[in-house]
């Protein structure tokens, strides 16, 4: 049985001071159901997800208390990527035919601050300053660019991209390019990563409608379809955040292990992809992740950024809406408004952003702490 | 002198004149980790032995932290004290990469192969009056 996605909403990422985290998921709910011609009471079901704005359950204040299944998904970064797939199954066994996924998120100011004991780790490692998502991908791409032969020119580019991509999307939180030598003169934040080759957190709201795909017709007139859904989990000796220590021999990222899944799934290749989000907590890990989801070789990235392969109208487009670091990063909402932006550039809806030539199948990668991976596959 | 205590039991030998990280080796695969686990993560092996995984090592990857963390963190520091720290992961004789403070802050100091020192150093002052001690690697010094 197929999956589709027959509707997409998005309350607009970056600072909504009026709105609370679960005001700005309703948002993106009642968005996604106007996209779908359906209302709240059609819903069977529900898969939702914020780390700091609420038990997404609650919802069902702000949008009816209708009865329907509801269930909880916190998944870190990959959370909105959890609950996709945890709606991609129940579709799958049949036993619902259409129900709403959301993903929300308001986060103070600032860095992250988790807490050792959440991640069973003991308290001296966060005492002590090494509990920093921003020093794990700063070690990360230090310790990549050294085996692959990637220059800071590469970094830059990555960024240089991103804005310039927000600043054709009219939804997207940083509206403003910026200049090749504006990112390079930036603050270093954590060698080799300076200020605009990070995203911050953020707020906003992601909601998709999806129902079985013998029925999208019923729907929608513009079903796209959901190939596969895939989260992965990190194996022993793979270089992942929050680990005090790492094995000697470096196995597989679980982002390798997610697209594999996904792409044995889908029964396609990346050669198949038109148009992809990968998830750039920074440039560096944009980078990384070209390689890691297949899209080429370890290396190659330098070449390819130099050439403008990423660009929209490149022959890899990567983060058409400006990914995280132009969207920010509401972590219960980022994986879903990926799916969102593949969504709009399938449907041919990207206005000046569009990807040329009709993009047919799109591909979503989220990675979150403490090592896991969603990878989906779109298709028309 | 106040009295020095480890910021955790079990992370390094405490008080030594020659201090050593400690891990745990497990008896089955022999796999290494840091800190000591009482289950293997690579085989799920129950059967573990703490053991010393040295002094010394090689710098595999850096990077600096420029800002003062929020809460976890917790120095003796203030946003107006705050000083950068160098972090990374240095790899041990005893068959693991660890991650630690860094005494370096500066890029020009610091380059993946370097070889590192451990060393014991006060980090703060609890409310007793007690240095809370940690680890941190700084460059060998030369002959
Ligand atoms: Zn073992």
């Amino acid at each position: 049985m197929d999956v589709a996605i027959i509707g997409i909403g998005l309350h607009r990422f970056g600072r909504s001071p009026d709105l609370s985290g679960m005001q700005q998921g309703a948002s993106a709910v009642r968005a996604a159901l106007a996209d779908a011609g359906l209302s709240w009471k059609d819903m069977q079901f529900a898969y939702g997800g914020s780390q700091d704005a609420g038990n997404a359950d609650a919802l069902v204040n702000e949008l009816g208390l209708t009865g329907l299944q509801f269930t909880n998904i916190w998944n870190g970064c990959a959370t909105g990527g959890s609950s996709l797939h945890a709606a991609y199954s129940a579709i799958k066994s049949g036993e619902y035919d259409v129900g709403v996924v959301v993903g929300f998120d308001k986060h103070p100011r600032g860095a992250f601050n988790p807490k050792p004991a959440d991640w069973g780790i003991d308290e001296w490692y966060g005492e002590t300053g090494m509990m920093l998502t921003t020093q794990f991908f700063a070690l990360k791409t230090q310790r990549y660019m050294h085996e692959h032969g990637i220059t800071e020119e590469s970094l830059i580019r990555v960024s240089e991209k991103a804005f310039t991509n927000g600043s054709l999307t009219p939804t997207a939180w940083r509206q403003q390019a910026l200049s090749y030598d504006e990112i390079a003169n930036s603050a270093m934040i954590s060698d080799p990563l300076r200020k605009y080759m990070f995203c911050s957190p953020a707020e906003g709201g992601a909601a998709l409608i999806i129902c079985n795909a013998d029925k999208a017709h019923l729907y929608s007139r513009k079903p796209l379809f959901l190939k596969t859904a895939a989260v992965r989990t990190r194996h022993y000796g793979s270089f992942e955040v929050f680990a005090p220590s790492q094995a000697m021999n470096v196995a597989d990222a679980s982002t390798v292990t997610a697209s594999k899944a996904a792409f044995e799934q889908a029964g396609i290749g990346p050669e198949d992809i038109d148009v992809m989000q990968l998830q750039d907590t920074d440039s560096g890990t944009e980078i990384i992740h070209m390689a890691e989801n297949g899209f080429c070789e370890h290396g190659e990235q330098e070449k390819l950024l130099r050439e403008g392969a990423t660009g929209i109208n490149g022959s890899m487009p990567i983060n058409t809406d400006g990914g995280c670091l132009a969207n920010g990063e509401p972590v219960g909402a980022s994986g879903l408004r990926q799916v969102y932006e593949i969504c709009v550039q399938l449907r041919g809806e990207g206005g000046a952003r569009q990807v040329p030539n009709n993009p047919k199948v799109g591909y979503t990668h989220v990675y979150g702490a403490p090592g896991l991976s969603g990878v989906n596959i779109i298709t028309k | 002198m106040p009295n020095q205590v480890p910021v955790h039991e079990g992370l390094f030998t405490w008080p030594s004149t020659k201090p050593q990280l400690l891990g745990s080796r497990c008896v089955d695969c022999a796999e290494t980790a840091f800190p000591a686990q009482p289950d293997c993560r690579s085989c799920g092996s129950r059967e573990t032995k703490i053991i010393e995984l040295g002094d010394c090592g090689t710098l595999w990857t850096w990077t600096i932290q420029t800002f003062m963390p929020k809460a976890p963190y917790k120095s003796d520091e203030t946003p107006e004290t705050f000083q950068p720290y160098g972090v990374g992961y240095v790899e041990m004789p005893g068959g693991v990469r660890v991650e630690s403070r860094l005494l370096p802050n500066k890029p020009e100091d610091l380059h993946i192969g370097m070889p590192m020192q451990l060393e014991i150093i006060p980090f703060r002052t609890d409310d007793n009056g007690d240095q809370i001690m940690t680890f941190r690697f700084s460059p060998v010094k030369e002959a």
